[in-house]
């Protein structure tokens, strides 16, 4: 049996992997089926129409549109529900093709600090949804987690952020994305284009879903002073 | 050595389609240059110096998915391939399936990895880690898969048992492969979101580098060691043992990559202890091999083959070592996230495998082209830069993870993690120029000994080389 062409094909090939499978890939498949996939429609509605809130995704999709009214009208016409949903599907797509997510993570532990620093700590719910498949939790931190980073900065420091990195923070190794604005000149960035106002609303979006957005860095009171 | 074992390859010819291997190899080799390059430039980026900075395609957060892929799919696939056109006919007394089969999986493997590097800098990347291949390139790779293991168990299978140990892991191998790559890029893609997701895109990770590179990489050392040794293997029991538990333990333990993430906890632990049981399982096979060359330490230092392949063995037991430590929620804590994981991904990939491969390329071009290395220095300077600089570089970005993961449960500013890591940042740059100052040295010397070959061959048309 050990080995035999059959028992390494089917015990070891098929039968371990199978075991493995059922075991770490189907349990956690089946424990969430009663945490239903939403689309993006359905988690941009559910924002903007829960009352305790003064801010949501759309928000930020309408302030970007009263910004750059002439990109905006371009590339996304009115700032309604259907156009910030194809924003955000096409802004998890740059978020995707530019590798954001190698040196960002999206998910909060709950050890080493990270709840003071980041926010809440992740949970399940939070990533049932279409922009999570598959889902961005992501392996390294080059830069800082983003799963909470939506409404902590403004369009117009998104926008220089994306320009130049290095304008809004000196220490930066994050690259340059100029293909996501128009007309940009050595002074300084033109209007976000489809890519540029799609990568914005789903930065915005990051977080979104919580109660406390945005959730603002809380680390200054902790901060040892004269350590800096 | 060249003149006994020229001889014996001419008598297995028919068995072995040599010009085959060779193409595979300088595929790899190929690939393995577009990888070192995209490194390059994100080592650059890192430390401010990217001269390429603000060009769409040559953005570096696409051309780390090319250094990733092009790794996996370019180097390691097309130089495994190659190797196992050379070994499996050997180990079987048979040939592939088919040889016009074997020359379409070579054309149509290289289209997917063309088609995969062409689709991640048009930004059509997919959101699988290791599995960037746009989607559409996805079936095309599985297709090719199924080939592969077709055209290998055709033989395999022809065999009467028991087998040898290598053609366990190559058998286990070719179905592994195959369902690792289904589950990974279709089902976190179009079935399952979010954590559970997560869970399988964890298992793609780690099965793509324990059931793909794994096995076939452990295979091809119980094949080319004793050779080269010219004696058997130490203890058939540990074999056993090594190939088994790779079997039982090696797919249970994917979901470390998502530690602290909201998957259930019994999973995570289950996860981290079938990961420390990984590296007994290691062990023995570490042991299995030191006990083959035991009495014949001294080939080690004198054979350049079997210096990469030891040299990449005791890799081996540092970075399993390092797995099982690293892999508990102490170390956790501290280290995920931080460029000790990187430092380990190195150290596996080239440290280990990347190793492995450049040995037996080492041993293998002089037996393709039939002529000797053209200047043996070169080959020696080949390999103290690539271990130099691995050295380098492992020790340097797992140190960097530490002062990171220290930065950050400091609460300091985020800045100071870039602040602290640019030093070793410059560090990493100077020893990944050291490995591809080292790799240019190997292709000058392949350039250097194709041409003698030829010059050969055109003086005693007799003494064709494969190519």
């Amino acid at each position: 049996m050990f080995e035999t062409k059959s028992g390494i094909f089917l015990i070891a090939g098929l039968g371990m992997f199978a075991l493995a499978f059922l075991s770490n890939g189907l349990v956690p498949w089946l424990m969430y089926t009663n945490l239903p996939e939403k689309t993006v429609e359905e988690l941009i509605v559910e924002q903007a129409n829960d009352p305790e809130r003064a801010r949501s995704v759309l928000t930020e999709f309408r302030d970007l549109h009263d910004r750059y009214p002439e990109a905006f009208a371009r590339y996304y016409g009115e700032p309604t529900v259907e156009s910030c949903a194809v924003a955000l599907r096409e802004g998890r797509r740059v978020y995707v093709a530019e590798g954001c997510w190698h040196c960002h993570s999206q998910f909060v532990r709950p050890v080493s600090n990270e709840e003071p620093r980041w926010g809440p700590v992740a949970r399940s719910w939070e990533f049932q949804n279409e922009l999570q498949k598959p889902v961005l939790f992501g392996t390294r931190r080059v830069g800082p987690d983003l799963s909470r980073e939506g409404g902590r900065h403004s369009n117009d420091w998104h926008v220089v952020h994306f320009f130049q990195p290095r304008w809004t923070s000196p220490d930066s190794v994050m690259p340059e994305y100029p293909w996501f604005f128009d007309g940009s000149t050595h002074e300084g960035p033109g209007a976000p284009n489809r890519r540029g106002i799609a990568i914005i609303t789903y930065m915005q979006w990051l977080g979104s879903w919580l109660k406390q957005y945005p959730h603002y860095h809380q680390t200054e009171a902790l901060w040892p002073r004269g350590i800096q | 050595m060249t003149q006994d074992s020229s001889t014996a390859s001419q008598r297995a010819a028919p068995l072995v389609d040599e010009r085959l291997v060779l193409w595979y190899f300088v595929a790899a080799l190929v690939y393995f240059a577009v990888s070192l390059l995209g490194g390059l430039l994100m080592a650059a980026q890192l430390v401010h110096h990217n001269p390429l900075r603000g060009i769409e395609f040559f953005s570096p957060g696409r051309w780390r998915m090319i250094h990733t892929n092009a790794v996996a799919y370019g180097f390691i696939a097309n130089a495994f391939l190659g190797a196992l056109h050379w070994s499996i006919p050997r180990l079987t007394m048979k040939p592939v399936l088919d040889a016009r089969l074997s020359w379409f999986i070579f054309a149509a493997w290289q289209v997917v990895v063309v088609a995969t590097a062409g689709g991640i800098l048009a930004g059509q990347a997919q959101a699988l880690e290791w599995g960037e291949t746009p989607v559409w390139v996805d079936p095309l790779a599985q297709a090719g898969l199924l080939l592969v293991a077709i055209n290998f168990l055709g033989p395999i299978v022809r065999t009467p048992g028991p087998l040898y140990v290598s053609l366990w892991y190559f058998m286990a191998a070719f179905v592994w492969t195959f369902l690792t790559y289904a589950m990974g890029n279709f089902l976190p893609q179009y079935f399952v979101p979010g954590t559970g997701g997560g869970a399988i895109a964890g298992m793609f990770i780690h099965d793509l580098v324990g059931l793909f590179v794994t096995p076939i990489g452990w295979g091809l050392m119980y094949y080319f060691v004793p050779i080269l040794l010219q004696k058997p293997i130490w203890s058939h029991g540990l074999s056993l043992v090594g190939f088994w538990g790779l079997a039982f333990f090696y797919p249970l333990t994917g979901i470390h990559h998502f530690l602290y993430t909201p998957i259930p906890m019994f999973l995570q632990y289950g996860s981290v202890v079938s990961t420390i049981a990984v590296e007994f399982v290691v062990t023995t096979v570490i042991i299995n091999f030191l006990g083959t060359v035991w009495g014949s330490s001294g080939e080690v230092w004198r054979s350049l083959p079997l210096r990469w392949f030891y040299t990449g063995m005791l890799f081996y037991f540092v970075t399993c070592l390092q797995c099982a430590l690293q892999v508990t929620l102490t170390f956790q804590a501290l280290i995920h996230f931080t460029d000790w994981v990187v430092g380990h991904a190195h150290l596996v990939m080239f440290g280990v495998f990347g190793f492995w491969i450049l040995g037996y390329m080492t041993y293998l071009f002089p037996r393709l082209l039939r002529t000797d290395w053209v200047s043996p220095a070169l080959c020696e300077w080949h390999f103290g830069l690539s271990a130099g600089g691995m050295l380098v570089m492992f020790t340097d970005l797992v140190l960097a993870g530490i002062f990171q993961g220290f930065s950050w449960a400091a609460l300091l500013p985020w800045e100071d993690s870039l602040r602290t890591s640019i030093p070793f940042w410059y560090v990493r740059l100077a020893s990944g120029l050291a490995i591809i100052v080292g790799q240019v040295c190997f292709a000058v010397n392949i350039w250097w000994t194709y041409q003698a070959a030829r010059r050969r061959a055109a003086a005693e048309p007799t003494l064709a080389p494969a190519e």
